[in-house]
């Protein structure tokens, strides 16, 4: 379960997420969503300690983050930023072996390796798994770093924007799985999504940000609506019931 | 987008022979240079030519050693493969540091120069945390500034030196500068034992660092997200830093491309990201580029006193061969 | 914003007054007696006149190094031209020493230029042109020219030559060992005459073929003042760290990057900087003197950290 109190970042004067409390359950797929600078990635990494809290705190499992020591962190909460540059050459069985870090602090086990290998197969990696990473696709390159988190095998997951430089195959491939890891592994997933359709048919809720605030919070039902995207995006919007799942026409 | 580039040939050579054979090669060449380097021309005197060069042999070693570990570990911790501790002004810090005791405490201040190293080098720990920890934390994302920071500092040291030195009375100023003016052969006995030691608990730190600089790699914010505690981890690494540039400046002096050179060889010799090959590697390598080239020059072209200069010079060369040619 | 030229000419007035003032102080501090005309004339007035011609002309070298590699934190001493000068002055010593001033400074340009137009070259063959690598790119190429000087030095016994060339100072400055500078006030105006075409080629390639301009004409022109003024300035009173770098950062902040506009004030600045530099250097061992490219290294390198740390806090 992930809790946040009154969480706040400054930079300087500007506000950039202005006291959010939340309580998202666990066993729960959740997105985020709101328009670009609208605090979306700031309240992730301040979830998962990248980021120190001007104010409030942010709790996971009960653990307050700014207090726990990282690696006890590290077991329970998995985060997957927008894509960072690697300086050295790693190979994407190299990248995704590093997930393991927190339990095996470098001394891989046989265990660890059966993660491993298992989160490679997961996304679709294993022929890939020697290449370096400078090597790939960026879509691939994204599943790599995917896979590192999976291997990390926290029940908490942050993820900001996953499906950066997915394909519409490995996109829904992605979501699927993601909604797999929810229902059959009993994780908690909390993902950054740009894709408002993705965010409807996949969540168990939404959260929904604007100008460091949450707007709103609940099901897909509650979420996508004309009424509640208007005031998240400022725009009209369509929302159009397509085989049960509501969905948004906004292309022209 | 995605460049599937062509393995360059030293790499290929690397992954076929694996890490291990890597690193065995290397050690018996660094061994070969050595004997090559105590023996040939000897003639037989050999009860004034082993101690003579044993020593040179030493500090070429200790250098190698420390400018070795000390690029790899800042690139590491500053996730860039083009700095490296002497461009962003560490051992002008140091130097700085030495002229102040001078103005402060005189030259003769602090009796046995064995004590006068300790206190310099634990000032220099102290001074390089303060100042590098607070660049490296305030940008963190823009390591660019950083790098311009870093060179701007070196000369400000520098000149910060200079002006200080003017300071001094002119007997002063002598003895300063003949203590500055070190060259690779100019060696240091009465430092070598304190600089052995100095550099093993140095490597007994790095050592227990390894898995955690391994993380690193992978960035400030994925390395926190697997559980590293990465300010603590990057003030571990820049006092050891702070201390392998003071043996190595101590012994010969600031030695600017060496160490980028050698890290960038073992980058491209290594098959592997891992501190616990590629930072031996990188020592090997430095220490065949020093001995050996001391060895080509002194018996070759009977130069004495010119390594550091072809040192820098080659270093230098190479690395910008390197840069360019990465446009391929 | 505020109509820029009022302010422009405003910061110009005040930059002359403290010119002048700079100037006048100069002329007046040092060891010797002022009711010596005779020092005046031999001395202070050469000396002074060779710190206002030495930092506008490298000011000016700087600003034009920085509107043609497209990067802020360029300037000939981090470009590699100030070390190509040196070589140049090197090599012409050794192979005709008793060739005239003018000789060894032309061919101190030539070298200049051909290292210059190195540095644009890899620069230009590197794929990632990092804001911040191109700098480190020409100290490196620097440090390659640099080590090879003093290589040939060390195996000739010129270091003690190559030290004057290498260390800025102009304590040994007198009549007629400076006049080679008022070229580089030559150039200067040259570089003004131009100051539209550097502008539109700091826009680029493309935006310059676009404009109409012959891009490569203006780049090889404009980097042929640079080397030129380097070498003058090498030949007369050594290299002079960081004045080409902070100056035109500087201006640039009140005055923005219109070359016409921004010249003048780039020069005066420059001047003004070396000046105030010398001064102290002569009043802070009072009587002794520390070289101008030494004190120039700490208060032009303080003053450029502040500035790179306050626009790096602005943005953060």
């Amino acid at each position: 379960m992930i809790e946040t109190q009154d969480l706040t970042r400054r930079y300087g004067d500007t506000v950039v997420v202005d006291g959010v409390s939340l309580r998202l359950p666990a066993r729960s797929f959740v997105s985020i969503i709101g328009a670009n600078g609208a605090g979306k990635s700031s309240l992730l990494s301040m979830v998962s300690r990248l980021l120190p809290a001007s104010a409030g705190r942010a709790f996971v499992d009960g653990l307050d983050v700014a207090a726990t020591p990282g690696d006890v962190l590290a077991r329970r909460l998995g985060i997957l930023r927008q894509e960072n540059g690697i300086a050295a050459r790693v190979t994407i069985r190299d990248l995704v072996a590093f997930g393991r870090y927190p339990h095996a602090k470098g001394r891989l086990t046989a265990a660890d390796r059966a993660h491993v290998a298992d989160a490679l197969a997961f996304l679709d990696l294993e022929p890939l798994a020697d290449r370096f990473l400078d090597e790939v696709s960026g879509g691939q390159r994204q599943r790599a770093h995917i896979a590192m988190v999976l291997a990390q095998d926290t029940d908490c997951i942050l993820l900001d924007e996953p499906l950066n430089n997915l394909d519409m195959r490995h996109a829904a491939g992605m979501m699927g799985l993601l909604r797999r890891a929810v229902d059959e592994r009993g994780r908690t997933i909390v993902a950054v999504l740009h894709d408002i359709n993705f965010a409807s048919c996949y969540s168990d809720r939404i959260v929904a940000m604007r100008d460091g605030k949450v707007v709103a919070v609940g099901p897909p039902e509650e979420i996508v609506t004309e009424a509640v995207l208007r005031e998240v995006y400022g725009i009209e919007v369509e929302v159009v019931l397509v085989r049960g799942y509501r969905t948004v026409f906004f292309y022209r | 987008m995605p460049a599937v580039h062509e393995a360059p040939a030293l790499s290929r050579l690397g992954s076929r022979l694996g890490p291990g054979w890597v690193l065995a090669l290397l050690a018996l060449a660094a061994a070969g240079v050595v004997v090559a380097f105590m023996t040939i021309g000897a003639n037989g005197r050999w009860g004034f030519v082993l101690p003579f060069r044993g020593t040179k042999v030493a500090s070429l070693l200790l250098v190698a050693g420390a400018v070795a570990t000390a690029t790899v570990l800042f690139q590491t911790v500053s996730g860039n493969r083009i700095l490296t501790p002497a461009i962003m002004g560490f051992d002008a810090l140091y130097r700085l540091i030495q002229t102040g005791f001078v103005v402060v405490v005189g030259a003769g201040g602090f009796g046995d120069p064995r004590l006068r190293f300790l206190v310099e080098t634990g000032a220099m720990m102290l001074f390089a945390l303060l100042l590098y920890r607070w660049l490296l934390d305030r940008s963190g994302r823009g390591l660019h500034v950083l790098l311009l920071v870093g060179v701007i500092c070196g000369v400000l040291f520098r000149s910060l030196s200079q002006v200080l030195q003017r300071m001094l009375d002119p007997n002063q100023f002598v003895v300063l500068q003949t203590s500055f003016f070190a060259n690779f052969n100019a060696v240091r006995p009465d430092l070598l034992g304190l600089a052995a030691l100095v550099l093993l608990a140095a490597g007994i730190g790095v050592w227990r660092l390894l898995p955690r600089l391994d993380v690193l790699l992978l960035g400030r914010e994925t390395a926190i997200a697997l559980g590293v505690d990465h300010r603590r981890t990057l003030s571990r690494v820049l006092v050891l830093v702070a201390v392998l540039v003071s043996v190595s400046t101590a012994l010969v002096g600031p030695v600017t491309f060496l160490g980028l050179l050698v890290a960038h060889l073992a980058y491209r010799v290594m098959p592997t990201y891992r501190h616990a090959v590629v930072l031996p590697a990188a020592a090997l390598i430095a220490a065949i580029a020093l001995v050996g080239g001391q060895l080509v020059l002194e018996r070759v072209f009977a130069m004495n006193a010119a390594l550091s200069i072809v040192i820098e010079f080659l270093g230098g060369l190479t690395l910008l061969v390197l840069l360019a040619g990465r446009a391929r | 914003m505020r109509r820029p030229s009022a302010r422009g000419a405003g910061y110009a007035l005040l930059a002359l007054l403290a010119l002048s003032a700079l100037a006048a102080a100069s002329l007046l501090v040092g060891v010797g007696d002022l009711r010596d005309a005779e020092i005046l004339a031999v001395s202070r007035v050469p000396r002074t006149l060779a710190l206002i011609l030495a930092g506008a002309g490298m000011a000016v070298a700087g600003v034009i190094m920085q509107l043609v590699a497209q990067n802020r934190f360029v300037e000939p001493s981090t470009a590699g031209t100030a070390d190509s000068a040196t070589l140049g002055m090197l090599l012409v010593t050794l192979l005709a020493p008793d060739a005239p001033v003018v000789v060894k400074m032309l061919a101190a340009a030539a070298t200049a230029l051909a290292g210059t137009a190195l540095f644009l070259r890899v620069l230009r063959a590197m794929p990632l042109r990092e804001r911040l690598t191109v700098p480190l790119v020409g100290i490196m190429l620097g440090g390659v020219v640099g080590a090879a000087s003093t290589f040939i030095a060390y195996r000739t016994d010129m270091l003690q030559f190559l030290g004057t060339w290498q260390a800025g100072d102009v304590s040994t400055v007198l009549r007629g060992r400076y006049e080679l500078l008022w070229l580089s006030a030559v150039l200067t105006f040259l570089a003004y005459a131009m100051a539209d075409r550097i502008t539109i080629a700091g826009l680029g390639r493309d935006a310059s073929v676009n404009l109409g301009l012959d891009y490569r004409r203006v780049v090889a022109l404009a980097i042929a003042l640079v080397a030129s003024i380097t070498a003058v300035t090498i030949a007369t009173a050594g290299t002079i760290p960081f004045v080409g770098l902070v100056v035109p950062n500087l201006v640039s902040l009140v005055a923005g990057d219109t070359l016409r506009r921004s010249l003048p004030l780039v020069a005066g600045a420059g001047a003004g900087l070396l000046l105030l530099c010398d001064v102290l250097g002569r009043l802070i061992r009072y009587p002794f003197e520390i070289p101008v490219g030494t004190v120039m290294g700490v208060v032009g390198g303080g003053l450029f950290l502040v500035l790179l740390l306050r626009r790096d806090a602005g943005r953060a």
